[in-house]
């Protein structure tokens, strides 16, 4: 009697006992599916958002390239033909753009229009000077707003005067749209062009240039330098408070908010010693700090499992300690210290608060060539554009983002690479 | 002019290397005794004397060229009595025109005049810069070439520079850490001399004001940090509501009950959540978390902005879950499998070691991380620059806009920096807190982290 009760007792205390642990291992089963979820949902965010961006519309404008107009002749030479009043083509252009159109609708229609057309119609007559005195078709970039519009980004359904296109250009381009005189491309404004005030026109290649120029000086600067720390604090320096001073210095470098780091930067590089503002030689400077540690502790671990058997062999045959370290064991713990520089590298072509604190975050429109130029950086890009009110940017800035994601996964897979293939197991 | 002034450089300590070599070869065949180290030890000797003297000269005027340049060129400029100048202005106006004499219309003779001095005092400088480098380069080979006899043990004073190059690049760390408390301390104080530090500490009004107008002192605003801290500690704590059950569980789950095929899986994809630059994670969180935060505050009732505590804090939680759950995991894993083993062997099922032996064993290890987080969540800047508003407001209610540390440093130095107005000195004395506290923060994670190690080792 008593006996089956104790065993019902147990088996449901068992039973209790044992639906708790699945539920534990539930929990955090849906913690790690939640956790990878939220990853999903980013790329995908990103994605959605981002890939309309590698597209751009055009329309078909019919030009007339009348020498009169133009204030050339056919037998000009290549200056004068710089000089030709293509903006008075493009006006003609655009009146004639719709049959009948007054001089309130020719503002309008202006408006569909890109900046860039003017330059465009001057391109197209340099590249081709035989089709003076004739019409040509040729397609032009639309505005952002046409584009997004297109895009479906832009909403018909607000009021009409808190859209940025009125009815009159809605019709208009519904019309385009029917006569097959506007289309989406490829944009390759995307990845030729620096950043611009009108977002048809902008471009990542401005602050990708910057980024490769910020992280050509981190790695100049932090390479050298994290070898040297590491090869010293492994294998040369004397157990005493400095080495344990540097240590520590070194692992609290590492979780100093990068802010701390724009903060030196501001202080030192630029008040103090005078460097160019909004350059990559200070923004290299910067990163290559604050990576520094990242670095250093990665090499660390590299020349650790290099087995001291290979430097007591050399100094048995004699070698002295510099020639054991640098001959034998800095060469067998190289594959990893570029594999942590490689990593500490992807963590500068992502940081963005420093970059601001400098300066980096001008508006700069041109493509920059060197290093004490002013110039933009990939994630203070993004951040540009996120925080522009106008609507083209949003898709820009994901767009953009994805350029960044891949060569961060490049960077990554190329450490991966790096290690997986030249690492040594002892 | 720095890029040809390196390939000098480059050709100097070239030859310089090619001179040391034969030169030793020839000597020690003239006195026919062998040299006491290779002949590649002395040519690096004569090299090194080359390169680091003329390093020095070249970092020296890249430094202080400019700086020097621009206070001749302002002692000697022709100041018109009763004008107002501001130096900077006035300096970038002389630059501009230095260097591309079309900007020169229409501008006062005086500035064209300054204009001129300073491009001729750039050529001099010029000049001067590269005769002094190769002076300094053939003193140098001149110095090293001395000591190129054979008797001279050349290894060895290579080996000693060496240990003093190693010795600077590990000092570089030690420098940084100067440089920042330096920095931070000597525009705080700079700060505080206008504004006093109760009220910096103790106020709870910010309003950085900006003198528009003369005759109107920035000392108006007033400075009181306390929104501003409060803003940061709810983002935090709504960042590691988020992060800690999260991190927490996966690392659990990945160290306990996961295959080893899982986590294979897992493990890397969570390397990718944290190396997700936080500018992505800033527009993950004002497209997409923002809106939906709003929208849900709407459906309950409650008025929210669209830039949130709540959005920012959330986002940020998402960004710390891989670093929450890798320290964890480690410290899980570092949990001795002895004790595992006791308790399932006295019938404790696997949920019951977990939470009754193996959490507790790993209490300070995890305390530890979660520290390392929030001084990471209290130092993060783009996410809550782009989420979570600018506005100081000392509320506790996460749907409503608050402001951070690092979102005033930001909001302070974008746009003209003024090196003598409070408003921009405040984000060094901001910097100076968000400094201390996390450091003070990793301080005490590193400490029980390493005695937490030590006890089980």
């Amino acid at each position: 009697m008593n006996n089956s009760i104790a065993k019902e007792k147990i088996i449901s205390l068992r039973k209790k006992r044992s639906l708790e642990d699945m539920r534990f291992k539930y929990y955090g089963f849906t913690a790690m599916c939640l956790s990878l979820a939220v990853l999903v949902f980013l790329l995908y965010t990103i994605f959605s958002k981002g890939y309309t961006a590698f597209q751009k519309t055009i329309v078909l404008l019919e030009v007339d390239y009348n020498q009169e107009v133009l204030k050339l002749t056919p037998d000009s030479s290549d200056e004068d033909m710089e000089k030709g009043k293509f903006f008075r083509v493009k006006k003609q252009a655009i009146e004639n753009f719709f049959p009948d159109l007054s001089k309130s609708d020719i503002k309008l229609v202006k408006k569909l229009f890109s900046i860039n057309v003017d330059k465009e119609i001057k391109d197209y007559f340099l590249d081709n000077p035989e089709v003076i005195n004739t019409k040509q078709q040729i397609w032009v970039t639309a505005h952002s707003d046409v584009d997004q519009l297109l895009k479906g980004n832009l909403r018909r359904d607000v009021p009409e005067d808190r859209r940025k296109l009125n009815d009159i250009q809605l019709s208009y381009v519904d019309q385009l749209v029917e006569e097959n005189r506007v289309k989406q491309v490829f944009n390759n404004f995307f990845f030729t062009k620096a950043d611009s005030r009108h977002p048809e026109i902008a471009g990542v290649a401005g602050s990708f240039m910057g980024s490769l120029f910020t992280l050509f000086t981190v790695f100049i600067l932090s390479f050298p330098i994290a070898i040297g720390a590491s090869v010293y604090l492994e294998e040369f320096a004397p157990k005493n408070r400095i080495t344990e001073l540097i240590e520590v210095n070194i692992s609290n470098l590492a979780a100093v908010p990068s802010i701390v780091f724009g903060l030196l930067g501001l202080g030192v590089l630029l008040n103090v010693f005078g460097l160019p503002r909004s350059t990559p030689l200070v923004g290299g400077s910067v990163l290559a700090l604050m990576t520094l540690p990242t670095i250093i502790i990665a090499c660390r671990a590299s020349l650790k499992a290099v087995p001291p058997s290979i430097k007591e062999g050399a100094l048995a045959v004699g070698a002295t300690k510099t020639q054991a370290v640098f001959h034998h064991v800095v060469p067998l713990a190289l594959p990893g210290t570029l594999t942590g520089t490689i990593i500490g590298l992807a963590q500068a072509l992502g940081e963005t608060a420093p970059l601001i604190m400098i300066g980096m975050i001008a508006f700069i429109p041109n493509i920059p060539t060197g290093l004490t130029e002013p110039s933009a950086a990939l994630p203070v890009q993004i951040y540009l554009w996120v925080e522009s009110a106008e609507r083209g940017f949003q898709e820009k800035s994901a767009a953009a983002i994805m350029v960044i994601l891949i060569f961060l996964f490049m960077m990554n897979a190329i450490a991966v690479f790096l290690r997986n293939r030249f690492e040594r197991k002892w | 002019m720095f890029f040809w002034s390196l390939v000098l450089i480059a050709v100097g300590i070239f030859s310089s290397f090619i001179y040391g070599r034969s030169r030793i070869k020839l000597n020690s065949k003239k006195q026919g005794t062998k040299s006491k180290s290779l002949p590649n030890y002395y040519a690096q000797y004569v090299l090194m004397w080359c390169l680091f003297p003329a390093l020095i000269v070249y970092f020296s005027w890249a430094i202080f060229q400019e700086q020097i340049i621009q206070n001749i060129v302002i002692s000697n400029f022709e100041f018109i009595e009763g004008a107002v100048y501001n130096e900077g202005l006035l300096l970038a106006e002389i630059r501009n025109v230095a260097n591309n004499p079309s900007f020169a219309d229409g501008k006062s003779i005086e500035i064209i005049n300054a204009a001129s001095h300073y491009s001729s005092l750039r050529q001099i400088s010029q000049i001067s810069f590269y005769t002094s480098i190769i002076i300094i380069m053939l003193l140098g080979a001149l110095y090293a070439s001395q000591k190129l006899k054979p008797e001279f043990h050349a290894q060895h004073t290579i080996e000693k520079y060496i240990q003093y190059i190693l010795i600077f690049c590990s000092s570089v760390a030690i420098f940084t850490t100067i440089g920042i408390v330096f920095s931070l301390i000597f525009e705080s104080l700079r700060f505080f001399a206008e504004v006093s530090i109760f009220e910096f500490l103790f106020s709870t009004e910010w309003y950085p004001f900006i003198p528009i107008r003369e005759g109107q002192t920035a000392a108006e605003g007033s400075f009181g940090a306390v929104p501003i801290f409060a803003g940061t500690f709810l983002v935090m704590v709504v960042a590691m509501c988020v992060a800690v059950p999260l991190g927490l569980l996966t690392a659990i789950y990945l160290a306990e009950y996961a295959s080893q095929r899982v986590r294979k899986i897992v493990k890397p994809l969570l390397e990718i959540l944290a190396g997700i630059p936080t500018i992505v994670y800033g527009f993950f969180a004002f497209v997409s978390v923002a809106p939906f935060v709003k929208a849900f505050g709407q459906s309950i009732g409650i008025d929210a902005s669209p830039t949130s505590a709540l959005a920012a804090g959330m986002v940020m939680g998402v960004m710390i879950i891989p670093f929450i759950s890798s320290l964890s995991d480690d410290v899980i894993n570092s949990v001795p499998q002895s004790l595992r083993e006791a308790s399932l062997g006295i019938g404790a099922n696997k949920a019951e070691t977990i939470k009754k032996v193996i959490l507790p064993a790993a209490l300070p290890g995890i305390v530890g991380a979660f520290l390392l987080a929030i001084s990471r969540a209290i130092g993060e800047t783009m996410i809550v620059v782009v989420a979570a508003g600018t506005a100081p407001n000392l509320t506790g209610n996460p749907f409503e806009n608050v402001t951070t540390v690092t979102v005033q440093i930001v909001v302070a130095l974008i746009g003209d920096q003024e090196f003598d107005n409070p408003r921009t000195l405040s984000a060094f004395a901001l910097g100076l807190v968000l400094f201390v506290i996390t450091l003070f923060l990793n301080i005490i994670a590193l400490q029980i982290v390493k005695r937490y190690r030590e006890r089980y080792e």
